[in-house]
Protein backbone atom coordinates (compact mmCIF):
# COMPACT_ATOMS: atom_id res chain seq x y z
CA UNK A 1 0.00 0.00 0.00
CA UNK A 2 1.12 3.59 -0.67
CA UNK A 3 -1.21 6.61 -0.16
CA UNK A 4 -0.36 10.37 -1.84
CA UNK A 5 1.63 12.31 0.34
CA UNK A 6 -0.41 15.12 2.51
CA UNK A 7 0.70 18.33 3.09
CA UNK A 8 -0.10 18.16 7.45
CA UNK A 9 2.68 15.80 7.34
CA UNK A 10 4.82 18.27 5.46
CA UNK A 11 7.57 20.43 7.56
CA UNK A 12 8.52 23.68 5.75
CA UNK A 13 7.55 25.35 1.94
CA UNK A 14 7.07 22.28 -0.48
CA UNK A 15 6.67 21.64 -4.03
CA UNK A 16 4.18 18.79 -5.88
CA UNK A 17 4.94 16.14 -8.48
CA UNK A 18 3.66 12.93 -8.96
CA UNK A 19 5.59 9.89 -9.73
CA UNK A 20 5.01 7.07 -12.02
CA UNK A 21 6.26 3.60 -9.97
CA UNK A 22 7.18 0.83 -10.63
CA UNK A 23 4.03 -1.15 -11.45
CA UNK A 24 1.92 0.71 -12.44
CA UNK A 25 1.51 2.86 -9.32
CA UNK A 26 0.73 6.81 -9.42
CA UNK A 27 1.63 9.25 -6.28
CA UNK A 28 1.54 12.69 -5.69
CA UNK A 29 4.66 13.52 -3.44
CA UNK A 30 5.27 16.71 -1.79
CA UNK A 31 8.75 17.73 -1.25
CA UNK A 32 10.95 20.59 0.80
CA UNK A 33 14.50 21.87 0.07
CA UNK A 34 15.03 20.34 3.63
CA UNK A 35 18.37 17.87 3.78
CA UNK A 36 18.46 15.78 6.91
CA UNK A 37 22.04 14.53 7.30
CA UNK A 38 23.13 11.13 7.56
CA UNK A 39 24.20 9.91 10.71
CA UNK A 40 27.64 9.19 11.25
CA UNK A 41 28.13 5.49 12.12
CA UNK A 42 25.09 3.69 11.10
CA UNK A 43 23.38 1.66 8.43
CA UNK A 44 19.86 1.72 7.25
CA UNK A 45 19.17 -1.72 6.37
CA UNK A 46 15.60 -2.99 4.57
CA UNK A 47 14.88 -6.21 2.98
CA UNK A 48 11.68 -6.78 0.58
CA UNK A 49 10.16 -9.27 -1.30
CA UNK A 50 10.65 -10.24 -4.67
CA UNK A 51 8.65 -7.26 -6.19
CA UNK A 52 9.80 -4.37 -3.71
CA UNK A 53 7.41 -4.80 -0.99
CA UNK A 54 9.34 -3.82 2.41
CA UNK A 55 9.54 -6.83 4.85
CA UNK A 56 12.03 -5.80 7.32
CA UNK A 57 13.68 -2.24 8.39
CA UNK A 58 15.35 -1.20 10.98
CA UNK A 59 15.71 1.57 13.53
CA UNK A 60 18.14 3.86 11.17
CA UNK A 61 15.60 3.02 8.06
CA UNK A 62 12.75 4.18 10.61
CA UNK A 63 14.55 7.34 12.25
CA UNK A 64 15.78 8.86 8.46
CA UNK A 65 12.40 7.85 6.41
CA UNK A 66 10.54 9.52 9.29
CA UNK A 67 7.65 6.82 8.74
CA UNK A 68 6.56 4.33 11.18
CA UNK A 69 7.60 0.71 11.74
CA UNK A 70 4.02 0.08 10.57
CA UNK A 71 3.56 2.43 8.20
CA UNK A 72 6.64 0.95 5.86
CA UNK A 73 5.89 -2.88 6.13
CA UNK A 74 3.82 -3.51 3.39
CA UNK A 75 4.69 -0.52 1.48
CA UNK A 76 6.66 -0.63 -1.81
CA UNK A 77 10.45 0.55 -1.35
CA UNK A 78 9.36 3.51 -3.68
CA UNK A 79 7.78 5.12 -0.73
CA UNK A 80 11.26 6.65 -0.53
CA UNK A 81 11.46 7.78 -4.41
CA UNK A 82 12.41 11.63 -4.72
CA UNK A 83 10.97 13.39 -8.03
CA UNK A 84 14.60 14.38 -8.49
CA UNK A 85 15.71 10.78 -8.69
CA UNK A 86 16.21 9.58 -12.69
CA UNK A 87 14.01 6.67 -13.46
CA UNK A 88 17.13 5.41 -15.52
CA UNK A 89 18.89 4.78 -12.00
CA UNK A 90 16.34 2.73 -10.71
CA UNK A 91 15.89 0.95 -13.76
CA UNK A 92 19.41 0.28 -13.82
CA UNK A 93 19.12 -1.22 -10.21
CA UNK A 94 16.04 -3.91 -11.47
CA UNK A 95 18.13 -5.12 -14.14
CA UNK A 96 21.55 -5.77 -12.14
CA UNK A 97 19.62 -7.45 -9.02
CA UNK A 98 17.50 -9.17 -11.67
CA UNK A 99 20.75 -10.95 -13.05
CA UNK A 100 21.43 -11.89 -9.68
CA UNK A 101 24.42 -9.12 -9.27
CA UNK A 102 24.69 -6.79 -6.66
CA UNK A 103 24.02 -2.86 -7.55
CA UNK A 104 25.77 0.01 -5.64
CA UNK A 105 24.85 4.01 -6.35
CA UNK A 106 24.14 6.81 -5.04
CA UNK A 107 20.47 7.82 -3.85
CA UNK A 108 18.63 11.05 -2.81
CA UNK A 109 15.63 9.40 -0.42
CA UNK A 110 12.28 11.38 0.38
CA UNK A 111 11.40 11.51 3.70
CA UNK A 112 7.18 11.86 5.10
CA UNK A 113 7.86 15.23 6.12
CA UNK A 114 8.99 16.05 2.94
CA UNK A 115 12.59 16.17 3.32
CA UNK A 116 15.53 14.29 2.01
CA UNK A 117 18.46 12.44 2.45
CA UNK A 118 21.30 11.00 0.27
CA UNK A 119 22.83 7.41 0.76
CA UNK A 120 24.99 5.34 -0.85
CA UNK A 121 22.85 2.43 -1.64
CA UNK A 122 23.59 -1.30 -2.07
CA UNK A 123 20.98 -3.65 -2.99
CA UNK A 124 21.61 -7.73 -3.46
CA UNK A 125 19.03 -10.29 -4.03
CA UNK A 126 18.51 -12.89 -1.12
CA UNK A 127 18.72 -16.41 -2.63
CA UNK A 128 18.19 -19.45 -0.89
CA UNK A 129 17.80 -22.87 -2.71
CA UNK A 130 18.59 -21.10 -5.57
CA UNK A 131 15.76 -18.89 -6.22
CA UNK A 132 15.58 -15.27 -5.13
CA UNK A 133 13.21 -14.88 -1.71
CA UNK A 134 13.77 -11.20 -1.91
CA UNK A 135 16.66 -8.32 -1.70
CA UNK A 136 18.60 -6.62 0.97
CA UNK A 137 19.31 -3.12 0.55
CA UNK A 138 22.05 -1.27 2.53
CA UNK A 139 22.99 2.10 2.95
CA UNK A 140 25.41 4.28 4.48
CA UNK A 141 26.55 7.68 4.45
CA UNK A 142 27.91 9.09 1.15
CA UNK A 143 30.94 11.36 1.03
CA UNK A 144 29.93 15.08 -0.26
CA UNK A 145 31.63 15.02 -3.54
CA UNK A 146 29.92 12.17 -4.85
CA UNK A 147 27.08 13.38 -3.70
CA UNK A 148 27.62 16.86 -5.63
CA UNK A 149 28.80 14.70 -8.75
CA UNK A 150 25.21 13.14 -8.58
CA UNK A 151 23.34 16.53 -7.97
CA UNK A 152 24.88 17.69 -11.17
CA UNK A 153 24.23 14.58 -13.30
CA UNK A 154 20.78 13.06 -11.69
CA UNK A 155 18.71 16.51 -13.66
CA UNK A 156 20.79 15.52 -16.97
CA UNK A 157 18.86 12.14 -16.84
CA UNK A 158 15.16 13.23 -15.96
CA UNK B 1 37.18 -39.69 17.00
CA UNK B 2 38.13 -36.11 17.97
CA UNK B 3 36.96 -32.54 16.50
CA UNK B 4 38.79 -29.57 16.33
CA UNK B 5 37.40 -26.08 17.73
CA UNK B 6 38.88 -23.36 16.73
CA UNK B 7 38.15 -19.43 18.11
CA UNK B 8 38.58 -15.92 15.72
CA UNK B 9 41.73 -14.74 16.61
CA UNK B 10 40.34 -11.54 17.37
CA UNK B 11 39.67 -11.50 20.78
CA UNK B 12 41.25 -9.87 23.22
CA UNK B 13 44.42 -11.95 25.27
CA UNK B 14 42.66 -11.80 28.42
CA UNK B 15 39.42 -13.90 26.90
CA UNK B 16 42.29 -16.70 25.90
CA UNK B 17 41.95 -18.42 29.24
CA UNK B 18 37.95 -18.53 29.30
CA UNK B 19 37.35 -20.45 25.72
CA UNK B 20 39.66 -22.88 27.27
CA UNK B 21 37.23 -23.36 30.05
CA UNK B 22 34.83 -23.53 27.74
CA UNK B 23 36.36 -26.19 25.51
CA UNK B 24 36.56 -28.20 28.85
CA UNK B 25 33.09 -28.00 30.25
CA UNK B 26 31.89 -28.57 26.40
CA UNK B 27 33.48 -31.70 26.24
CA UNK B 28 32.33 -33.09 29.58
CA UNK B 29 28.89 -31.59 28.29
CA UNK B 30 28.92 -33.70 25.12
CA UNK B 31 30.51 -36.73 25.82
CA UNK B 32 33.27 -35.68 22.74
CA UNK B 33 36.81 -35.43 22.74
CA UNK B 34 37.42 -31.44 21.24
CA UNK B 35 40.73 -30.31 21.11
CA UNK B 36 41.30 -26.37 20.78
CA UNK B 37 43.39 -25.29 18.89
CA UNK B 38 43.81 -21.20 18.55
CA UNK B 39 45.22 -19.89 15.49
CA UNK B 40 47.78 -16.95 15.12
CA UNK B 41 45.81 -15.33 12.73
CA UNK B 42 43.13 -15.42 9.98
CA UNK B 43 45.40 -16.68 7.58
CA UNK B 44 46.21 -19.38 9.44
CA UNK B 45 42.82 -20.37 10.67
CA UNK B 46 41.58 -20.40 7.08
CA UNK B 47 43.67 -22.67 5.99
CA UNK B 48 43.20 -24.55 8.51
CA UNK B 49 39.31 -24.14 7.71
CA UNK B 50 40.33 -24.65 3.35
CA UNK B 51 42.12 -28.43 5.08
CA UNK B 52 38.90 -29.52 6.69
CA UNK B 53 40.40 -28.97 9.97
CA UNK B 54 38.17 -27.17 12.05
CA UNK B 55 34.36 -28.87 13.24
CA UNK B 56 33.48 -26.07 15.49
CA UNK B 57 34.44 -22.50 15.47
CA UNK B 58 33.70 -19.34 17.04
CA UNK B 59 33.67 -17.50 13.65
CA UNK B 60 34.44 -13.86 12.36
CA UNK B 61 31.34 -12.43 10.64
CA UNK B 62 33.57 -11.75 7.62
CA UNK B 63 34.32 -15.71 7.70
CA UNK B 64 30.49 -16.56 8.03
CA UNK B 65 29.77 -16.82 4.07
CA UNK B 66 32.56 -18.99 3.42
CA UNK B 67 32.28 -21.40 6.36
CA UNK B 68 28.54 -21.82 5.28
CA UNK B 69 28.60 -21.23 1.80
CA UNK B 70 31.67 -23.42 1.33
CA UNK B 71 32.15 -25.47 3.96
CA UNK B 72 28.26 -26.29 4.75
CA UNK B 73 28.79 -24.74 8.49
CA UNK B 74 25.64 -23.70 10.58
CA UNK B 75 24.95 -21.53 12.92
CA UNK B 76 24.75 -22.42 16.47
CA UNK B 77 24.06 -19.54 18.83
CA UNK B 78 25.97 -15.75 19.51
CA UNK B 79 26.57 -14.10 22.99
CA UNK B 80 23.11 -12.36 23.99
CA UNK B 81 23.54 -8.41 23.41
CA UNK B 82 26.87 -8.73 22.04
CA UNK B 83 27.59 -7.05 18.29
CA UNK B 84 30.60 -6.21 16.92
CA UNK B 85 31.31 -2.34 16.37
CA UNK B 86 34.54 0.18 15.28
CA UNK B 87 36.12 3.28 15.84
CA UNK B 88 37.58 5.39 14.34
CA UNK B 89 39.65 7.75 16.57
CA UNK B 90 42.29 10.07 16.59
CA UNK B 91 45.57 11.47 19.13
CA UNK B 92 43.66 14.07 21.25
CA UNK B 93 45.58 16.83 19.66
CA UNK B 94 44.96 16.16 16.12
CA UNK B 95 42.98 19.50 15.21
CA UNK B 96 40.73 17.02 13.16
CA UNK B 97 36.80 16.77 14.32
CA UNK B 98 35.27 14.91 11.16
CA UNK B 99 36.04 12.11 8.88
CA UNK B 100 34.98 14.76 6.04
CA UNK B 101 37.94 16.66 6.97
CA UNK B 102 40.93 14.13 6.43
CA UNK B 103 42.49 14.67 3.44
CA UNK B 104 43.79 11.67 1.34
CA UNK B 105 47.46 10.10 1.80
CA UNK B 106 46.67 9.89 5.34
CA UNK B 107 48.39 7.13 7.50
CA UNK B 108 45.60 4.54 8.64
CA UNK B 109 46.38 2.11 11.53
CA UNK B 110 44.48 -1.45 11.89
CA UNK B 111 44.77 -4.85 12.86
CA UNK B 112 43.94 -7.65 10.49
CA UNK B 113 40.82 -8.21 11.89
CA UNK B 114 38.82 -8.43 9.00
CA UNK B 115 35.57 -7.23 10.17
CA UNK B 116 36.24 -4.37 12.19
CA UNK B 117 38.33 -2.97 9.22
CA UNK B 118 35.57 -3.24 7.20
CA UNK B 119 33.64 -1.36 9.17
CA UNK B 120 36.21 1.28 9.66
CA UNK B 121 37.02 1.98 6.15
CA UNK B 122 33.24 2.43 5.31
CA UNK B 123 32.88 5.40 7.85
CA UNK B 124 35.65 7.05 6.34
CA UNK B 125 34.48 6.92 2.64
CA UNK B 126 31.98 10.00 4.05
CA UNK B 127 35.98 11.77 3.45
CA UNK B 128 36.83 10.15 0.30
CA UNK B 129 38.93 7.68 1.66
CA UNK B 130 39.09 4.25 0.86
CA UNK B 131 42.03 1.72 -0.36
CA UNK B 132 43.75 3.86 -2.78
CA UNK B 133 44.52 6.92 -0.79
CA UNK B 134 45.34 5.85 2.36
CA UNK B 135 48.37 4.66 3.98
CA UNK B 136 48.06 0.51 5.68
CA UNK B 137 50.10 1.27 9.14
CA UNK B 138 49.41 -2.45 9.89
CA UNK B 139 49.54 -3.60 13.49
CA UNK B 140 49.16 -6.77 15.51
CA UNK B 141 47.11 -5.84 18.02
CA UNK B 142 44.67 -2.96 19.11
CA UNK B 143 47.50 -1.50 21.49
CA UNK B 144 49.54 -0.88 18.97
CA UNK B 145 47.00 1.11 17.00
CA UNK B 146 46.93 2.98 20.12
CA UNK B 147 50.58 3.30 19.91
CA UNK B 148 50.91 3.78 16.34
CA UNK B 149 48.84 7.16 17.36
CA UNK B 150 50.23 8.40 20.04
CA UNK B 151 53.78 8.57 18.76
CA UNK B 152 52.31 10.02 15.71
CA UNK B 153 53.22 7.34 13.30
CA UNK B 154 49.53 7.04 12.56
CA UNK B 155 46.81 10.09 11.53
CA UNK B 156 43.97 7.86 11.91
CA UNK B 157 42.95 4.01 13.91
CA UNK B 158 40.58 1.77 13.00
CA UNK B 159 39.54 -0.26 16.68
CA UNK B 160 36.98 -2.59 17.68
CA UNK B 161 34.28 -0.67 19.79
CA UNK B 162 35.30 -3.62 23.12
CA UNK B 163 38.86 -3.29 22.54
CA UNK B 164 39.22 0.63 22.22
CA UNK B 165 36.84 0.93 25.25
CA UNK B 166 39.44 -1.85 27.41
CA UNK B 167 42.25 1.00 26.94
CA UNK B 168 43.91 2.10 29.63
CA UNK B 169 42.26 5.33 31.14
CA UNK B 170 45.58 6.87 30.34
CA UNK B 171 45.61 5.87 26.55
CA UNK B 172 41.70 6.39 25.75
CA UNK B 173 42.94 10.06 27.53
CA UNK B 174 45.10 10.65 24.87
CA UNK B 175 42.88 10.26 21.79
CA UNK B 176 40.00 11.25 20.39
CA UNK B 177 36.65 9.02 19.00
CA UNK B 178 35.51 10.20 15.65
CA UNK B 179 33.15 7.89 14.68
CA UNK B 180 31.65 4.99 16.72
CA UNK B 181 29.62 2.36 14.83
CA UNK B 182 26.15 1.45 15.42
CA UNK B 183 25.55 -0.96 13.43
CA UNK B 184 23.80 -3.53 15.93
CA UNK B 185 23.76 -6.85 13.26
CA UNK B 186 26.96 -7.67 12.72
CA UNK B 187 28.25 -10.21 15.41
CA UNK B 188 30.49 -13.40 15.65
CA UNK B 189 28.85 -16.48 16.19
CA UNK B 190 29.15 -20.07 17.43
CA UNK B 191 29.18 -22.65 14.18
CA UNK B 192 29.34 -26.07 13.87
CA UNK B 193 30.60 -28.30 10.59
CA UNK B 194 29.08 -30.73 9.05
CA UNK B 195 30.97 -33.34 10.81
CA UNK B 196 29.00 -32.66 14.01
CA UNK B 197 25.74 -31.96 12.26
CA UNK B 198 24.09 -34.59 13.96
CA UNK B 199 24.50 -33.15 17.52
CA UNK B 200 23.89 -29.94 16.41
CA UNK B 201 20.24 -29.74 18.52
CA UNK B 202 21.84 -31.13 21.67
CA UNK B 203 25.21 -28.69 21.96
CA UNK B 204 22.51 -25.80 21.56
CA UNK B 205 20.08 -26.93 24.11
CA UNK B 206 23.53 -27.23 26.02
CA UNK B 207 24.38 -23.80 25.34
CA UNK B 208 21.04 -22.14 25.80
CA UNK B 209 20.54 -23.85 29.43
CA UNK B 210 24.17 -22.53 30.29
CA UNK B 211 22.77 -19.88 32.78
CA UNK B 212 20.55 -22.23 34.83
CA UNK B 213 23.55 -24.42 36.00
CA UNK B 214 25.72 -22.43 38.73
CA UNK B 215 28.87 -24.18 37.58
CA UNK B 216 27.99 -23.44 33.47
CA UNK B 217 27.45 -19.95 34.75
CA UNK B 218 30.63 -19.35 35.75
CA UNK B 219 32.14 -20.87 32.44
CA UNK B 220 29.61 -18.01 30.85
CA UNK B 221 31.43 -15.26 32.89
CA UNK B 222 34.37 -16.49 31.78
CA UNK B 223 33.92 -15.67 28.13
CA UNK B 224 32.36 -12.63 29.46
CA UNK B 225 28.99 -13.42 27.85
CA UNK B 226 25.84 -13.62 30.28
CA UNK B 227 24.06 -15.65 28.04
CA UNK B 228 23.37 -17.58 24.51
CA UNK B 229 20.92 -17.19 22.38
CA UNK B 230 20.17 -19.16 19.21
CA UNK B 231 21.25 -17.99 15.51
CA UNK B 232 18.58 -19.73 13.23
CA UNK B 233 19.83 -20.71 9.78
CA UNK B 234 17.96 -17.13 8.15
CA UNK B 235 19.63 -15.31 11.07
CA UNK B 236 22.78 -16.53 9.33
CA UNK B 237 21.50 -15.64 5.42
CA UNK B 238 20.47 -12.43 6.78
CA UNK B 239 23.80 -11.49 8.29
CA UNK B 240 26.03 -13.28 5.14
CA UNK B 241 23.63 -11.20 2.45
CA UNK B 242 24.43 -7.60 4.68
CA UNK B 243 28.13 -8.89 4.91
CA UNK B 244 27.77 -8.97 1.46
CA UNK B 245 26.62 -5.66 0.93
CA UNK B 246 29.18 -3.92 2.68
CA UNK B 247 32.37 -5.72 1.07
CA UNK B 248 33.32 -4.29 -2.40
Amino acid sequence: MIQDMQPEDIVGDFKEATLNLYGGIKRKVLYTDIETPYPDGKLIVSTTDPTGVITHVNQSFVEMSGYTEVELIGAPHSILRHPDMPSAAFKDLWDTVNRGQKWQGFVKNLRKDGGYYWVKATVIPNIRKGEVVGYTSVRRKPSQSKVEECMRLYPTLL
Amino acid sequence: MSFKFTVSPDFTPDHLSGWYIFNTWLQKQTGLAIHLEIYDDFVAQRKAIADDNVDLIYANPFDAAMLVREKGFFPLVKPDGESDEAIIAVNSGNPVQDVTHLSSGIRVAYTDDPDVRMMGMIMLEPGDLDESNIQSVHSDTYILVAKHLLRGEADVGIFLAEAFDDLSAVIQKQLRVLVRSQIGVIHHSLMLGPKLFERREEIRDCLLQMPNEPKSLGVLESLRFNRWVTVDDEEMEFMIDLMDTLII
